[in-house]
């Protein structure tokens, strides 16, 4: 059993969990993820690492809550056990050697991409950072970045704080003032890693995504993690989770990822009625 | 005196009408009266050649014997010193291709119902709900599985009966492997895999789920830093194969692997379930081995009408006899001499069509089954908004992956010599993970031989270092 040690919220949508893995904590490397069940019977989610603390022996998640399970997840205490928490599954982002690099994050993927902003700044490379949420009270981890980008910009869709606009719009601009990559980082919802790779594209600026599909078991048996990379079929837990943007197939992607949206519904409002919560 | 009847004891099913609307086990088993009758048609052959066709070597005609004269535990002794897990190869095993061919009665007639009565043996067991005797005297070694299958179950068995100190690592969160994942709860009801595993931790053998080896530990680690003087791999052969066709990633097509662990593991069919399974109307299930079988009677119980799609004839399918009858009288659709060629989507992304060739059979090929051609012109569309492929997995390559100097042939199995060692001192291998997909009881055969190889290992090195 891994017990949970700690939660805080980051957001009225996002809670940060740190939770007792020494085994795994001993491992993981920015980049990988964790799958979890919040409960014996419940259902197998993939997370991925958003910090890990080989000495203490924890390994921190940041999650959105979207269905039931992470409802269930939110509803946990500290001192309470996760009955499956495995890993570290997936490959390790390759950040070595990289010396001008663009962090681009979105909504609850900025949890990811912080550590490995952090990462690249702690090694020495020149971090230039956008992150853009819907509205003011979703964002999270400003300060954060703050500290670890040499170059940093807030977007929000509505105005509410930042610039109003895309995360795309701040990127085409520093692109377009001379400002030169050797990778551009994107994570966030699959329409905004879609776009920063077209835009990057254009540029021929290199661009990683990490993928997070429906899975199973997180270790290449189900397949239902596949996805088309430059026109071939890769499994997002053993092949990725990082794959070359210019090469995914977001729009099969994006389809994918909606295939269980009508039972995730259900179950989320069986759970709200059960709850006695009202719908998020 | 012996029963000369030439046909076998019936074993009553459950009526296809009502079984395929519900996830019950299908085989309801023999009562005491027909196992003693059934038991009365062994011979007791001198030479037993049943014994030559078990994997694992069971005493067939001496736990048949018990059963005759009413002793069903002492019949249940005798297979468990053999066999770890005799409920569960009683119903899967393909005994028709085993020890039942082997069956002189079999020459004329049908043979002894040897799977049957081994079934039998172990539920009287079970019924009775005790289990063997306990603990052996721990003889100081300790040695790792990786992978809680029906091959490392095996091994971690044998192993603990001589005393040493075995911890399997499951990558999952239930230890049993396809006999939880993959093979559907109406073939082999999951009490029973837990039954014969809670028997295992009686032995003393540790199960310590998800544990990803290679991940959180490497095999290496497992030797130089946990104390485990060997390994025995047996991670079974859990990557998927795909038709890569146009289409194969629209959603509604599964890898037979996801949909089966969606339904088995993940109790997907109950209506309670936290994860869900598609509950399609037309379901194409494409391959005609065991697994596609399974994959298509749990799809006609959650609702659908099922086509197995398979690109030879009858004669050719791999499945057990039994299996493609049982199928058959659920109302599965064998759509033989089919061959997918695209799978056609709507514009939501689901798949509405898998459009298909006839095949027609040609000159054997290499496997001695006659070739399968396609036939001119011949494309049509089959409408089904699920399809499953079910033609067969690979090993999981993780472990070569992370193992330094474990070499595997081309197909991914790691290489071994006959008594299960591999190219790395200390670690040995066996089931699927080396075979590629086989059967439960031939990964059990290897468990079983790896196990002996394994004492015989670890007792020389321990010789070898007194002498140091």
């Amino acid at each position: 059993m891994f017990e949970i040690l700690e939660k805080e919220s980051l957001n009225p949508t996002v809670t940060k969990m740190v939770v007792k893995a020494p085994l795994i904590a001993k491992k993981a490397q920015p980049g990988q993820f964790i799958i979890l069940r919040a409960e014996e019977n419940g259902e197998r989610i993939p997370l991925t690492i958003a910090d890990y603390d080989r000495e203490a022996g924890t390994i921190t998640i940041i999650f959105q809550i979207v269905g039931k399970t992470t409802m269930r997840l939110q509803d946990l205490s500290v001192g309470e056990p996760l009955p499956t928490f495995v890993g570290p599954l997936g490959s390790a982002s390759e950040i070595k050697g990289l010396k001008k690099v663009a962090v681009i994050g979105g909504g609850v993927g900025c949890a990811i991409a912080y550590p490995l902003a952090k990462a690249l700044h702690e090694q020495g490379t020149i971090v230039h950072t956008v992150t853009g949420f819907r509205n003011r009270d979703l964002v999270i981890l400003e300060e954060a970045f703050t500290k670890v980008s040499d170059r940093y910009e807030l977007i929000s869709d509505d105005g509410s704080t930042g610039r109003k606009g895309l995360v795309t719009d701040v990127l085409r601009e520093w692109i377009e003032q001379g400002e030169r990559y050797d990778e551009v980082i994107a994570i966030g919802p699959l329409a905004m890693m879609k776009f920063v790779s077209l835009l990057t594209k254009r540029y021929g600026i290199k661009t990683i995504v990490s993928m997070n599909p429906i899975m199973i078991d997180g270790t290449g048996m189900c397949g239902g993690c596949r996805i088309s990379v430059g026109g071939e079929v890769k499994f997002a837990c053993v092949d990725g989770p990082d794959f070359d943007g210019h090469l995914v197939d977001f729009d099969e992607a994006i389809s994918r990822s909606a295939t269980y949206r009508a039972f995730e519904a259900r179950k989320r409002e069986e759970y709200c009625q059960l709850m006695g919560k009202k719908e998020a | 005196m012996a029963n000369m009847k030439l046909t076998k004891t019936a074993m009553s099913l459950q009526d296809a009408e009502i079984r395929c609307h519900n996830f019950e086990e299908v085989a309801l088993g023999y009562k005491k009266e027909e196992a003693m009758e059934e038991a009365m048609r062994c011979l007791h052959c001198a030479h037993a050649p049943c014994i030559s066709g078990c994997p694992v070597g069971i005493q067939i005609p001496s736990f048949i014997e018990q059963i005759a004269k009413g002793n069903e535990e002492e019949a249940y002794r005798i297979i468990a010193l053999d066999s770890a897990l005799p409920a569960v190869c009683g119903r899967v095993c393909p005994q028709e291709s085993q020890c039942e061919s082997k069956c002189v009665r079999g020459i004329k007639g049908e043979a002894v119902a040897i799977g049957r009565l081994e079934r039998y043996a172990a539920d009287a067991h079970l019924q009775k709900g005790k289990q063997m005797d306990g603990k052996r005297q721990n003889n100081g070694h300790k040695i790792a599985i990786v992978g809680a299958g029906p091959s490392g179950l095996t091994c971690a068995k044998d192993l603990a009966m001589k005393g040493y100190a075995v911890t399997i690592f499951e990558a999952l969160h239930e230890a049993g492997g396809v006999l939880v994942y993959g093979i559907p709860e109406f073939r082999l009801p999951k009490t029973i895999v837990q039954h014969e595993i809670e028997g295992l931790k009686q032995l003393g053998v540790r199960i310590e789920t998800d544990m990803v080896i290679g991940r959180v530990i490497s095999v290496d680690e497992l030797m130089e830093e946990e104390g485990y003087e060997a390994v025995y791999l047996a991670s079974g052969a859990g990557l998927p194969r795909f038709l890569h066709l146009p289409g194969e990633n629209l959603k509604g097509v599964y890898s037979a692997n996801e949909f089966l662990t969606r339904i088995n593991l993940m109790k997907a069919y109950q209506q309670d379930s936290e994860t869900p399974i598609q509950h399609a109307s037309k379901v194409i299930v494409v391959g005609g081995g065991n697994v596609a079988m399974d994959a298509a009677r749990c799809a006609r119980r959650l609702g659908a009408e099922v086509h197995i799609v398979y690109r030879r004839s009858m004669d050719e399918l791999p499945a057990r006899k039994e299996e493609v009858e049982h199928a058959q009288e659920e109302g599965i659709i064998f759509d033989l001499l089919h061959n997918p060629i695209c799978v056609h989507g709507d514009e939501n992304g689901w798949i509405k069509a898998v459009e298909c060739v006839r095949m027609e059979l040609g000159e054997p090929d290499e496997s001695g089954r006659r070739r399968p051609q396609e036939v001119k012109d011949s494309a049509f569309l089959i409408e089904a908004d699920c399809m499953i492929v079910a033609i067969g997995t690979s090993p999981n390559p993780l472990l070569h992956k992370t193992t330094p100097h474990l070499e595997t042939n081309a197909k991914g199995g790691i290489i071994t010599d006959e008594n299960g060692a591999t190219s790395k001192q200390g670690v040995f291998a066996g089931g699927d993970a080396v075979s590629g997909a086989a059967t439960v009881i031939l990964a059990m055969g290897a468990g079983k031989k790896a196990a002996a190889a394994i004492d015989a290992y670890v007792q020389e090195q321990a010789i070898h270092s007194k002498n140091m």
